[in-house]
């Protein structure tokens, strides 16, 4: 087998060694008839090309987006990620290493953390960050709980956030007892700052805003940070889409205590739904409140500068059942690959491509819109992603029909909130660099033609 | 540097704090390459990505939410990036470069065709939210690799959503919850062995409950009778690592599930260890009711640095009904369908939530899935015997040097736990550690379990060739034999490692977690001189 060393004669020499008869000498601690039972309906082993063949006829039947035009968004945004990311982030040192545990021996991975924390905190305006978190839902949940932590209280305040988010907050909080309170999204240009105001009060301990949020509506975080400080509550704000704060100010400049997203959209590519990354940052005040994995400045035995994972008094793995979160493994690679990617941007090269974004979906939203029988929600503003009214029709046989077609249109809300007949006409479209202006007429030209 | 050592080994540079050993202009020496932070490289006005076009103007309805400026962040062009980050790179140990014998971390080869595999566009350029009809591939693979973990560990259902090894066990533990909450009788209690991994705890309180220990016997298992005497009402189950995390199989198993399922209890297995006994030994009949496999342990997946991982829980007939949306099942007509919040309320509603966005870790699934049809049943099988005879070849290879405190009590599993009692006073498991770096190791797991002095949990994986064990028992031989002989240039060690020891103290005490541009610490090369440009 391709990927065992040990030959026939090793093994033999090695039980010698060792002294015993067979291998499953070895294993005499497992009870008989549990040891070795049979395991049936699975294939035997096989060479990389029928493995190969294998998959690539399961990758075939799926349509990837460089083969339709795509305007997918909600949570997993496609852009152009340089070829020069995946190729670093495959150099065998970064992929097959371990958690930094030895600092003597992974700098490389240290010193890209704390680079990254770096990177992190600038964009969300925030004093720091950590080492990233699974993906922006858990992400979202642990600034829930690290929120009930600072304040002591178990009130939450829920704006129209992505389904996905508020699903995964509300299993969590029927375990941890919070008491979830949530505005659910309408389809109106209004982001409802003020209906979430109005339910923040003195029992609150986090009130939790998507910017932009899941229709592409831009609240005014300001004002809400203020609501919630003025009762004691902080503000934490989920941002899907990291490129859109290229152009918009950033939360953490606007009052947000603790700030989470989704990093996926800067190098790690749809991927179907994961690996993602977990963006996690926050005022230096709270710092030992953070979830998750941190990693800091120092300097070594030479007095020469490095880094270390710090603050693991935090951590599962020493404090216990006392710690501030479960996590242990998040999700380095693509904070790498995040990383790589905003320093080929840098803040000048982030301005163009949000500015690029926003034009590009400024252009498509205004086709769209003078479709008969579609209305554009947005008229607040929006960054690259907006929402339209299919008046009179299930956004989601739209979608569908429109797959057909070879066009993946946008995410019916009707996917996301099936409960939600209000919602059903509701299709949320995405314009990235990606889309070409073919890509456009094309989507236009077919929703008109669904449509009519 | 990999060749045996004899005792009196003395490093051949200046003594400890007398400072980088480079006499160069650079900092650099020869191919060992200082790297400064990406914010000292002088990237203004310059951009490592073209764009075909001239950005557009802010919509007036956007104004007010604008920015005034671009964000602060320096940019590097295509070759100084590459250049960094390559640089970087070699700064790191890695299984590419050599064995990494972490215990309970299975720290095996990653194959390069799963890392293909992965990219094919089919599966990495894919939107999780697509109309079902368009990714019927995806959730075939997500089928199939369910199909692959149910069968391997003979149990009834599997959730496939959790990100990671401790996101698995939270997944099993609400299982477990919403379970008993159904029948009325949530309880209070989660028991945990003393030797478990700190993410047992810390999992078990975040969902509510109380954490009690259960004290291991002297052979460093699960003490069965303590463990009966505790049972009881208000105990809503257990959470035991098997293989454990001593290196050794439960033997009374399934007595102990038996015990906790007596009294109304349910078990929960941390399968982090599973890699010892994959195709040999089904959890499931045990009597496990859940149990978290981490692709990024026993299926191969890399784990990057520290991640992504992949936690996917196999759970019994009894708990398969409070599994997390989403899911994949077919329908009617033979077609792939994913039971999201739509749907859970017909196929699966006594589900306990949801517990992340969209579907998982596809990319870890196309990578697990390619490794399991690589080796096939057959292949897992043996995997697991190689495991298990590399581990034991080092445990008694290197018993009459180092203490091996269990290692009277029979063979071990896939990692040989070792603890510090044969080395002299005042040398500990830090300076075996430090040292295996300068012999070009990783270092094994220390000071976990914590039931072991000064333990050292060394977990080979069976990707290593005899000749690679061999050159590392070489080494930990000579390690042992300089500590023996008091030699204390162990104790500062690394001598060779692109860093010294590293102040942790300092660290912590007053955290520095962003760069601040306010310079660098002293003793550190200035700019010119770690070579930026």
């Amino acid at each position: 087998m391709r990927y065992l060393p040990l030959t026939p004669t090793d093994r033999s020499e090695m039980l010698a060694t060792i002294g015993a008869d067979t291998v499953d000498d070895l294993f005499r601690d497992v009870p008989e008839g549990v040891l070795n039972a049979e395991i049936a309906g699975l294939p035997a082993h096989a060479s990389e090309m029928a493995v190969e063949r294998h998959m690539k006829k399961l990758a075939a039947k799926n349509l990837s987006a460089a083969d339709a035009p795509f305007f997918l968004g909600a949570g997993a945004y496609r852009h152009h990620v340089p070829a020069s990311v995946d190729h670093l982030i495959q150099r065998g040192e970064f992929l097959t290493a371990y958690t930094p545990y030895q600092p003597e021996i992974a700098q490389g991975t240290l010193q890209v953390l704390f680079e990254f924390q770096t990177q992190v905190a600038r964009l969300f305006g925030t004093d720091i960050a950590n080492a990233s978190m699974y993906d922006g839902s858990t992400a979202c949940w642990e600034a829930i709980a690290m929120a009930a932590r600072i304040t002591r209280r178990d009130g939450v305040v829920i704006g129209p956030i992505h389904p996905h988010y508020l699903s995964t907050a509300k299993t969590m909080a029927k375990f941890t007892k919070d008491e979830i309170r949530e505005l659910s999204p309408a389809l109106i240009a209004d982001a409802g700052d003020d209906a979430m105001i109005d339910m923040i009060d003195d029992k609150t301990s986090c009130v939790v805003v998507q910017y932009p949020d899941i229709l592409g509506r831009i609240p005014d975080l300001a004002k809400i940070a203020d609501a919630a400080h003025g009762k004691g509550a902080l503000l934490v704000a989920v941002v899907t889409e990291p490129v859109a704060l290229g152009l918009l100010e950033s939360p953490g400049s606007l009052g947000a205590d603790i700030v989470v997203g989704e990093g996926q959209s800067l190098g790690v590519g749809l991927n179907f739904g994961g690996p993602y990354l977990g963006l996690f940052g926050a005022r230096e005040k709270y710092t030992r409140q953070m979830p998750g994995r941190l990693c800091g400045e120092t300097v070594d035995a030479d007095g020469k500068r490095g880094f270390v994972l710090t603050l693991s008094t935090r951590e599962q793995h020493i404090r216990r059942e006392k710690a501030t979160s479960n996590i242990c493994t998040n999700s380095g690679l693509c904070a790498l690959a995040f990383s790589i990617h905003m320093t080929l941007l840098g803040g000048e090269g982030l301005d163009k491509l949000s500015r690029i974004n926003h034009a590009r979906a400024v252009k498509a939203a205004g086709k769209l819109a003078a479709i008969d029988g579609v209305e554009l929600v947005n008229e607040g503003g929006f960054f690259n992603e907006f929402t339209l009214r299919l008046v009179g029709h299930d956004a989601r046989e739209v979608a569908l029909r429109m797959a057909k077609r070879g066009i993946l249109s946008g995410v019916a809300l009707s996917r996301l909130y099936p409960d939600s007949l209000d919602l059903s006409e509701g299709l949320v479209v995405c314009v990235t660099e990606t889309c070409s202006d073919e890509d456009v007429d094309a989507l236009v030209a077919a929703l008109a033609e669904e449509l009519a | 540097m990999n060749a045996p050592n004899k005792s009196g080994w003395k490093p051949e540079m200046g003594e400890a704090g007398a400072g980088p050993v480079a006499r160069t202009a650079s900092g650099d020496a020869g191919l060992a390459l200082e790297e400064a932070l990406i914010f000292e490289l002088g990237g203004t006005g310059k951009c490592g990505v073209d764009f075909d076009e001239e950005p557009g103007d802010v919509s007036p309805a956007l104004a007010k939410f604008a920015r005034k400026a671009p964000v602060d962040l320096p940019a590097l062009t295509e070759p100084e990036a590459v250049r960094h980050y390559t640089r970087l790179s070699r700064q790191n140990y890695a299984i590419d470069l050599g064995p990494f014998p972490l215990g309970s971390c299975t720290m095996k080869h990653n194959p390069r065709l799963n890392e293909a595999m992965a990219r094919l566009p089919g599966f990495a350029d894919i939107h999780p939210l697509q109309p079902m009809d368009t990714v019927q591939g995806a959730y075939e693979v997500i089928e199939q690799l369910a199909d692959w973990l149910c069968k391997l560990t003979g149990m009834e259902a599997v959730a496939m959503s959790p990100k990671a090894g401790a996101h698995g066990e939270l997944c099993g533990i609400l299982a477990i919850r919403a379970a008993l909450e159904a029948r009325g009788d949530a309880r209070e209690v989660i028991l945990v062995p003393e030797s478990a991994h700190g993410t047992n705890p810390a999992t078990a309180a975040f969902a509510g409950y109380r954490v009690e220990n259960i004290p291991a016997t002297k052979d460093g298992r699960v003490d069965l009778q303590a463990l009966k005497d505790r049972l009881g009402p208000d105990v809503a189950g257990v959470m035991i690592t098997n293989p454990n995390t001593c290196g050794l199989f439960e033997r009374d198993m399934k007595a102990i599930s038996d015990a906790v399922h007596a009294v109304g209890g349910l078990v929960y297995c941390d399968g982090a260890n599973f890699n010892a006994i994959v195709g040999k030994v089904r959890p499931g009949d045990l009597g496990v009711d859940a149990m978290h496999i981490n692709l990024h342990k026993t299926f191969s997946t890399p784990h990057g640095g520290g991640g992504p991982g992949s936690g996917p829980v196999v759970l019994s007939e009894l708990l398969a009904p409070f599994a997390p949306i989403p899911f994949v099942r077919r329908d009617e007509k033979g077609r792939l369908r994913m039971v999201e919040e739509r749907g859970a309320k017909d196929h699966l509603p006594q589900t306990f939530g949801r517990m992340t966005a969209f579907h998982g870790q596809m990319g870890m699934f196309t990578r697990a899935l390619t490794y399991m049809l690589s080796h096939g049943v057959d292949g897992l099988r043996q995997v697991a015997e190689d495991a298990v005879l590399n581990a034991n070849y080092v445990l008694r290879s290197l018993e009459g040097d180092l203490d091996a405190p269990f290692g009277e009590a029979g063979p071990c599993m896939h990692e040989a736990l070792f603890s510090d009692e044969n080395l002299p006073e005042g040398f500990s498991t830090l300076d075996i550690a430090k040292g295996l770096i300068d012999e070009g190791f990783h270092p094994m797991t220390v000071y976990f379990p914590l039931v072991v002095h000064g333990a050292m949990l060394v977990e080979p994986t069976e990707t290593e060739s005899k000749a690679g064990l061999d050159r590392f028992i070489a080494s930990m031989k000579s390690l042992t034999a300089r500590a023996k002989a008091e030699d204390e240039s162990l104790k500062s060690a690394p001598h060779y490692a692109p860093r010294r020891r590293l102040d942790e103290t300092r660290a912590a005490r007053k955290p520095v977690l962003t760069y601040k541009g306010e310079g660098v610490p002293p003793g550190t090369p200035s700019l010119s001189e770690i070579g930026g440009s």
